[in-house]
């Protein structure tokens, strides 16, 4: 199992000016996510799982250490063609309100270039896994439930192929019953796409069900990090042990 | 949607190109600028000397009810006018501040400076005279302007620059004893306000044609307040002069009563050419009236064309920057927040400044014309555009923001699919307001030279001609009402349907 996600000693502070650098919000982190894998990032509020995630696609600048996606570091030029190679899904999804279904979806591969026939096959390959109807594409975002704007989400973050998918608790606002179905439509894209995936997430039974791989954070760094089951089964220390056990 | 861009900005363009090549003025460098004051009988004497210089063959450019003494002085001065007839009244007080009455000799030493000279005077005396509706004057026993010291209920209503020069209410006041201040009106309206009843008295020129046609009493100036006012030619030191020679033929050809006579023929509806041409016969100047083409004998609807069309360009030749430096602007404080409070404050600050101030400031900076009118509605255009945008800017949902930037667009490229886009409805609802407030604020324009519909109004305000004024100002409403309707249809282009509501801002 090869790692496609490695940090090394990396270490990020609050404020970003220089006169007041700011405490840290995690340090020494070393972390390797394995490839074609999910790995679940949860730990309570402010504990830093979004800025750790925004790391990996260069929106946020390690203080210390180094980032390394696929061998390579993150790079300091030409940081939109690498953002390209990482797919990102938020919660609420964060489509363009003036941009139809289709539009949202085939915004990134038209700039590249894309012919309109590839992105079109792409996209019904994304759709026929995710299960969303073709009727969907002239629609405006609006327009569309909660879970589907969610799996609007996902199919634009995939659709260049992307060697990294980042969610940051893309399924947090979806009701409670939808999101059974969207556990089972993200499944589907998983064993499919094969494309590795780190999940923010704050609900420990989500990470158990979709991630293969855990890595627990809190009070200013990584707690714990290894295979799921191995992690919830032996938890290191009582931290991670209230943040794993199912009731929490 | 770049292109319905496109295609609006490249319609704009041409209507301001267009309108452009048909303005006469630009075209001969020879032709001498004759100007007159905006008030009835200012036109007249402009016409007079603008025939007599065609008669002779010289080429000139009209620029007839240009404004009030200091936009019209301050042109000559610039070199934008050649030549306008002015008071020795108005010379001292107005232009030169000098007290008392100061020679010929004094004046024109006081002139000589800014390159200007004062020619022999045409012969005729308009003083100020106060004027009372005669039923009051009957009424109260009114015959002398010392009367109405005991009158002070009495409405009077007197023209704004009278308010405030010298030799105008705060020199009488002082001269009569009054302790009120009146209120101000436009001359031109003044006398049909009286007829109307609406005010009892105001300032009136002695050689006012109203004063033959209303039931009026002049006030006697029993105190010998009110100095003379000889109608002056002020010409150009740098005139041509053959040119100088022509114009001093008008020297002691025109009498009170003649000038009189002449303002109320205007008034029955003559045009003020006609007037002009007919004295010139009479007095046997100029190279035969008929020689003489009439300046402007066009029709109705091709005036009313002319003058939309120049209004358009106006508009449009301030609005086009306007929009590009605003949204531009916008996008730069977008980027750069620090930037953004202090740029709308100084665009707020700007569309304070009143119109008309705003265009006499800009006289020595920018001369007569459309250039002045273009730059002031240029500064009044940027405040509402700039405004929306960077308010629709700074409104955009964070989440949105992250999304664009964490998805991998370049900086231009999240401008041009995300936040202009996001943002186009509320700068196409900055651009409309910024061009109907522009429509509006263009009709001032003519104050200053730059012609539009506000040529008319201000024409129809000096002869007190309501079907002028409506010349100018229907067509504006029209204009007003066509621009609304045409951003709305743009807006329909530029913006998805669920975006619309609520765009304005």
């Amino acid at each position: 199992m090869t790692d496609a996600v490695v940090f090394r000693g990396v270490g990020k502070r609050f404020a970003a000016s220089r006169r007041d650098p700011g405490g840290w919000v995690f340090r020494n982190v070393d972390l390797a996510l394995p490839a074609a894998h999910t790995s679940a990032v949860i730990g309570p509020s402010g504990c830093g799982k979004t800025t750790l995630l925004q790391l990996v696609n260069a929106v946020h600048r390690a203080d210390e250490g180094r980032v390394e996606v696929h061998g390579e570091a993150v790079p300091d030029v030409d940081v939109a063609k690498f953002r390209r190679r990482i797919g990102y899904a938020v919660q609420g999804a964060g489509l363009f309100p003036h941009l139809t279904v289709g539009g949202n979806i085939a915004l990134l591969a038209r700039l590249e270039g894309w012919p309109t026939n590839a992105i079109d096959r792409r996209r019904r390959e994304l759709f026929d896994l995710v299960g969303l109807a073709e009727n969907l594409l002239e629609r405006y975002p609006h327009q569309l439930s909660g879970g589907q704007q969610q799996r609007v989400g996902l199919c634009r973050a995939l659709l260049l192929r992307p060697a990294v998918l980042l969610l940051d608790e893309p399924f947090s606002a979806v009701d409670p019953i939808a999101r059974a179905d969207i556990y089972r439509q993200f499944e589907s894209l998983r064993d499919h796409e094969q494309v590795t995936t780190v999940l923010v997430t704050h609900d420990i039974r989500e990470a158990r069900r979709l991630a293969d791989h855990l890595v627990v954070m809190g009070q200013g760094g990584v707690r714990q990090s290894g295979p799921v089951e191995q992690v919830v089964a032996e938890p290191r220390d009582e931290f991670v042990r209230q943040l794993v056990s199912p009731a929490s | 949607m770049s292109r319905a861009i496109g295609m609006a900005v490249a319609g704009m363009a041409c209507i301001a190109v267009s309108a452009n090549a048909q303005e006469p003025g630009v075209v001969g460098d020879e032709a001498i600028v004759v100007a007159s004051k905006n008030f009835n009988e200012s036109y007249i004497l402009g016409e007079i000397v603008a025939q007599l210089l065609e008669g002779e063959g010289f080429a000139v450019e009209r620029k007839l009810g240009l404004g009030g003494t200091k936009i019209c002085y301050d042109a000559l001065v610039a070199g934008d006018v050649d030549v306008y007839v002015e008071y020795t009244g108005t010379i001292a007080e107005a232009i030169k501040g000098l007290a008392g009455t100061p020679t010929r000799e004094r004046l024109a030493a006081a002139l000589a400076p800014d390159g200007v000279e004062m020619q022999a005077a045409l012969g005729f005396n308009n003083t100020y005279a106060l004027a009372v509706a005669a039923p009051v004057a009957a009424a109260r026993g009114l015959s002398k302007v010392s009367d109405l010291a005991a009158h002070r209920d009495l409405r009077l209503a007197v023209s704004h620059e009278f308010l405030e020069r010298s030799d105008g209410w705060p020199g009488l006041q002082v001269a009569y004893g009054f302790d009120w201040i009146p209120e101000g009106i436009e001359h031109g309206l003044a006398y049909q306000a009286i007829a109307d009843g609406a005010i009892d008295g105001t300032d009136a020129y002695s050689t006012d044609g109203e004063l033959n046609r209303y039931a009026i009493t002049v006030l006697q100036d029993d105190r010998g307040f009110f100095p003379a006012y000889l109608a002056v030619p002020l010409v150009r030191a740098d005139l041509d002069a053959r040119a100088k020679a022509v114009i001093a033929r008008t020297a002691n050809t025109l009498g009170d009563d003649e000038m009189r006579a002449m303002n109320a023929a205007a008034l029955r509806g003559e045009t003020t050419a006609d007037v002009a041409r007919a004295y010139l016969a009479a007095k046997g100047l100029g190279g035969g009236a008929d020689a003489v083409a009439p300046p402007a004998g066009r029709g109705l609807a091709e005036r009313v064309a002319r003058n939309t069309l120049r209004h358009l360009a106006l508009v449009a030749m301030a609005l086009l920057p306007a929009t590009a430096l605003a949204v531009l602007g916008a996008l730069l404080m977008f980027r750069l927040p620090w930037l953004s409070a202090g740029a709308v404050y100084a665009a707020g600050l700007l569309q304070t400044v009143p119109s008309i101030a705003l265009l006499a400031l800009l006289i020595p900076l920018t001369g007569i014309g459309v250039l002045p009118a273009v730059v002031a509605l240029f500064l009044y255009a940027l405040l509402p555009i700039l405004r929306n945008a960077v308010t629709a800017l700074a409104a955009i949902d964070p989440t949105l923001r992250r999304v664009a930037v964490a998805m991998g667009l370049t900086a231009a490229e999240q401008l041009r699919h995300v936040f202009v886009p996001l943002a186009m409805p509320s700068i196409v609802a900055g651009i409309r307001t910024a061009a109907v407030i522009g429509i509006g604020t263009a009709t001032l324009a003519a104050f200053i030279g730059a012609g539009g519909l506000g040529d008319p109004i201000v024409k129809g305000l000096a002869l007190n001609d309501a079907g002028l004024i409506m010349e100018g100002a229907l067509p504006a409403i029209v204009l007003a009402i066509a621009t609304e309707l045409a951003f709305e249809r743009l807006e329909r282009v530029l913006v998805p349907g669920h975006l619309r509501s609520g765009g304005g801002g």
